[in-house]
């Protein structure tokens, strides 16, 4: 597995939200068990080397939990696997010779700070309208004495999985945040610890994210299907349940 | 030499310490608290659990990352669990015995009362992430599940798959979210502490650097908290996450906070193992694997036989043989050492051979096949029939895992054994704290893995998100109310204030010198150097020779830096090589004071192994009639003064740790 890759770069550079961007084009070198942050890492050595500016790109944990990194690769977000963020993509996915197209999250609710950095902040201003159970430290009961079905149980991790990473948005052609805020909600609702805020919650997020200017669903699936933790649309079904029994109660 | 350190220890029983402590701490009136700022650097487990509370509770708080969410922080990545003295298996477990394994464990090196706080509250979280809807795993009937981690014969630990940091940030991150949306926490995203301000002796702000504008910015509070995780990044190969750093920490080091026991590092036994040479970090295999998964390496040396292969008589089962009483569940230490015995000895596999096997086959077929084919009334099962069954339970219990190392090395861990090695993965050093987690600054306070208080020489697995949460969620609290109830009478200070702008112009100085260097070299080629040194003189063994060395590289090394680095752009942009400048000059620093303490300390004990320290078995050797202290080191400016805390045993025998 020691073969060198040679992958042809296309990479968006963006000096600022307020400048305009455009593409360039880079020659690397990659190793196929290098990850892809790593080949960025190379790329952006050799470029402070030559005197250049390297590229600006989010990333921290690199063990695909963390939800920072977030590149738009061959027009899909995280690239071309099944299931993985883009810092656990692996560049035995490509072979040698390939030309690869490099973007940032494209969303008006997530403005370009450079390059391939965006700004998400508005899913933060989500939850802090209502993506919590409203209990102060200290205030907590036994916890085996709120017994929890393991199916339920199970469920709700599986939509709390979310790692808020925004490639559902990037990969709508509305710019939705349905599928996270989908995911929350379904968490939530599920759980007898979230009952009381039940209805609130849900349209305080729901008024949270339009306010945010992200888009409207269509039922069209691509963030599920670019989803790295594999969220099921299905949250989104339970979104709108929900939001629409809520507004049917008078919340 | 040295200044007396006061660790405010409070007098009585042990076990009544911290209920008198609360019961009797002087309290601040609810229309005070909303007069009194609270600075809380970090945003992990213990920072976003003591903002939220704090927030909750009337203080006003400004909570600072440096990522961009406070969601980000590397508490997420944390996989196995949290430990907690509930005693729901009915095996024997109490908060006596969580105290207990966590001084031995920690190699007698930790001090008792702070411990045995934090096993008293460990009972406090469970309940308290529960309630936040914290999804746990649970057991059919609906009660909470639990596992067992090293260092342990009961099962006290609680989880959620392998992904149990995760879910406890989420919950602590939306309690702090919920108070950020109420107003009562100011968040600053993309910022950066990089000077704590002091006025009169006390720290009174901060000067943070918004990493998207590049501009620096000057921060009033009546206290500030530190929770800034770890330093392990220092060797530069780590589980930690790539701008996981020490810098703030460091700032508060050099503004008069000691640093406490700075060699304690924590080598993690299970970790993928370096590929090559572009390597940027190295990523964790939960130690949660050693319930089922079962180390070895052939008996034969370079055996290059595929692992399948090689037959049950000819493995080496090297854990389970030296130490039966806890097998594969000793601490991490421990482990970690006899991974790198059998390598060095010629037995280690992979390309490498700086690797051995964990291996799930046994316990998936005949833990879990054979329990799910006499559920399901399968009589006499085949090897398929247990594969796939046992998978099914293997795959529900550490998914993510195997998905993760399937996805870095390309082979299937269901099919073919892990491939593991020790890397580095936690510090328990850090600043010196007294039992109210106050430094040896008045108004400075370190929670979480930034301090050192609670973990000794070495941690035990699931202690740490055990630790942050409950500094965050139930000791600061408390704690910070015995000094702000004696600073209701100060106004908040005007940043104009002269400590602001010398703090400030020394920030801003330090960042154009950086700037100006422009030499050839990047910084991360720099911080790549500094881990090498780092890993091969202080690493998993140490030597007086190797120490002395190291402190000469590292020094040299650090000159040439100021000389030859290369830092692009500008300094008011967003500029992230200029920010892991900033970031590695510091790690330049610590690693020379992790080396001076490494060779002060004549004795092995937990993660620290000094070659010529130990027992005829190649056990730590303690010397517990000198090195019974903490060591502090107070930063003078041209160097560190020692200052020692010693560790008072009166509820432990003190004796040989012993596994097996």
């Amino acid at each position: 597995m020691s073969d060198t890759l040679n992958i042809n770069l296309k990479v968006w550079r963006q000096a600022n939200g307020n400048e305009k961007g455009k593409f360039e084009s880079y020659q690397v070198q990659a190793n196929p068990d290098m990850s892809f942050l790593e080949m960025f890492d190379v790329l952006n050595e050799q470029l402070i080397e030559d005197g250049r500016e390297p590229v600006a790109f989010d990333h921290d944990c690199r063990e695909g939990i963390c939800g920072m990194c977030s590149m738009v690769i061959n027009g899909r977000p995280h690239g071309p696997k099944q299931g993985v963020t883009t810092c656990q993509l692996h560049m035995r996915s490509f072979k040698d010779g390939d030309t690869v197209v490099v973007e940032p999250w494209r969303a008006s609710a997530f403005p370009v700070i450079k390059d391939l950095s965006v700004d998400r902040g508005a899913f933060d201003r989500i939850i802090a309208a209502g993506g919590y159970v409203s209990v102060n430290t200290g205030n907590a009961v036994d916890a085996n004495s709120i017994l929890i079905p393991k199916d339920v149980a199970d469920k709700a991790f599986e939509a709390a999985t979310c790692i808020g990473c925004g490639a559902c948005v990037s990969a709508c052609k509305n710019a939705s945040a349905m599928l996270f805020v989908g995911a929350k909600v379904t968490q939530l609702s599920m759980l007898p610890q979230g009952q009381a805020e039940r209805e609130s919650r849900v349209v305080a997020m729901v008024n949270q994210m339009d306010a945010e200017g992200f888009g409207a669903c269509t039922n069209t699936g691509a963030c599920a299907a670019e989803c790295p933790k594999e969220i099921p649309l299905s949250v989104i079904a339970t979104l709108n349940r929900e939001y629409t029994s809520a507004k049917l109660k008078g919340r | 030499m040295s200044q007396k350190l006061d660790s405010k220890i409070p007098a009585g029983n042990l076990a009544d310490k911290w209920t008198q402590y609360r019961s009797s701490v002087s309290l601040v009136n609810p229309a005070n608290k909303r007069n009194l700022e609270v600075i809380v650097v970090g945003t992990g487990l213990a920072g976003a659990s003591a903002a939220a509370t704090l927030a909750e509770m009337g203080y006003k708080v400004k909570a600072f990352c440096f990522q961009d969410s406070p969601r980000r922080a590397h508490s997420i990545a944390a996989q196995g669990g949290i430990n907690a003295a509930k005693n729901y298996q009915n095996d024997g477990d109490s908060v006596y015995r969580l105290f207990y394994d966590t001084i031995k464990g920690g190699d007698y090196r930790a001090r008792e009362a702070n411990v045995h706080r934090l096993a008293e509250v460990s009972t406090n979280i469970i309940d308290q992430c529960v309630a936040q809807g914290v999804p746990f795993a649970r057991e059919y009937g609906g009660t909470l599940s639990n596992r067992s981690f090293g260092g342990t014969q009961v099962q006290r630990t609680f989880y959620a798959a392998g992904q149990t940091g995760q879910q406890l940030l989420l919950g602590a991150y939306s309690a702090l979210e919920r108070q950020v949306g109420v107003g009562n926490v100011k968040m600053y995203t993309r910022h950066e502490m990089i000077e704590v301000v002091t006025i009169d002796g006390k720290a009174r702000g901060i000067i943070a650097r918004d990493l998207v504008s590049g501009k620096l910015e000057r921060h009033f509070g009546h206290a500030v908290l530190l929770c800034t995780g770890g330093y392990g990044n220092v060797f530069y190969l780590s589980t930690n996450a790539m701008g996981s750093n020490v810098t703030a920490a460091w700032k508060a080091h050099k503004a008069g906070a000691y640093f406490a026991n700075p060699c304690f590092t924590q080598i993690h036994p299970t970790c993928i193992p370096v590929s090559g040479h572009y390597q940027s970090k190295l990523t964790l295999m939960s130690e949660s694997l050693r319930n089922d998964g079962r180390i070895w390496v052939p008996k034969a040396k370079g055996d290059k036989r595929h692992p399948n292969d090689i037959p049950e008589e000819e493995r080496d089962y090297y854990l389970e043989r030296r130490y039966p009483a806890f097998g594969n569940l000793v601490p991490r230490d421990v482990a970690s050492r006899a991974a790198k015995e059998r390598c060095d000895a010629g037995y280690g596999v992979g390309s490498s051979g700086m690797a051995v096997y964990l291996d799930f086959r046994y316990n998936m077929m005949n833990k879990y096949g054979r329990a799910e084919a006499t559920k399901a009334g399968i009589e006499n099962p085949d090897e398929a029939t247990l594969f796939r069954l046992g998978k099914e339970v293997v795959k529900e219990k550490y998914g993510n895992l195997f998905d993760m190392y399937k996805q870095i090395t390309d082979e299937d861990p269901y099919e073919v054994p892990m491939r593991i090695y020790p890397a580095v993965h936690y510090t328990m050093g850090g600043l010196w704290v007294d039992y109210e987690l106050q430094t040896t600054v008045p108004g400075l306070y370190a929670l979480g893995e930034a301090n050192f208080s609670d973990h000794g020489a070495n941690r035990l697995g699931a202690s740490a998100l055990m630790q942050g949460l409950a500094d965050g969620y139930f000791v600061i609290p408390y704690t910070v109310g015995s000094y702000l109830s004696k600073e209701i009478h100060t106004k908040a200070i005007d940043t104009q204030h002269e400590a602001f702008e010398d703090a400030e112009k020394r920030a801003s100085e330090r960042i154009e010198k950086l700037m100006s260097i422009q030499g050839k070299r990047s910084v991360e080629s720099y911080h790549r150097e500094l881990g090498l040194i780092m890993w091969d003189k202080c690493g998993m063994a140490r030597s007086e020779a190797g120490l002395k060395q190291a402190i000469d590289e590292i020094r040299a090394l650090r000159e040439d830096f100021y000389k030859n680095v290369r830092i692009p752009g500008k300094i008011n942009e967003f500029n992230p090589e200029l920010d892991k400048a900033g970031r590695v000059a510091d790690f330049l620093e610590l690693g020379e004071l992790m080396c001076l303490d490494a060779l002060n300390r004549n004795e092995s004990c937990g993660g620290h192994f000094r070659e010529e320290y130990q027992t005829e078995e190649g056990e730590a050797l303690r010397d517990d009639e000198q090195y019974a202290y903490v060591a502090a080191w107070e930063n003078t400016g041209e160097g560190w003064n020692l200052h020692k805390e010693d560790l008072q045993y009166e509820n432990i025998k003190i004796q040989q740790r012993s596994y097996k």
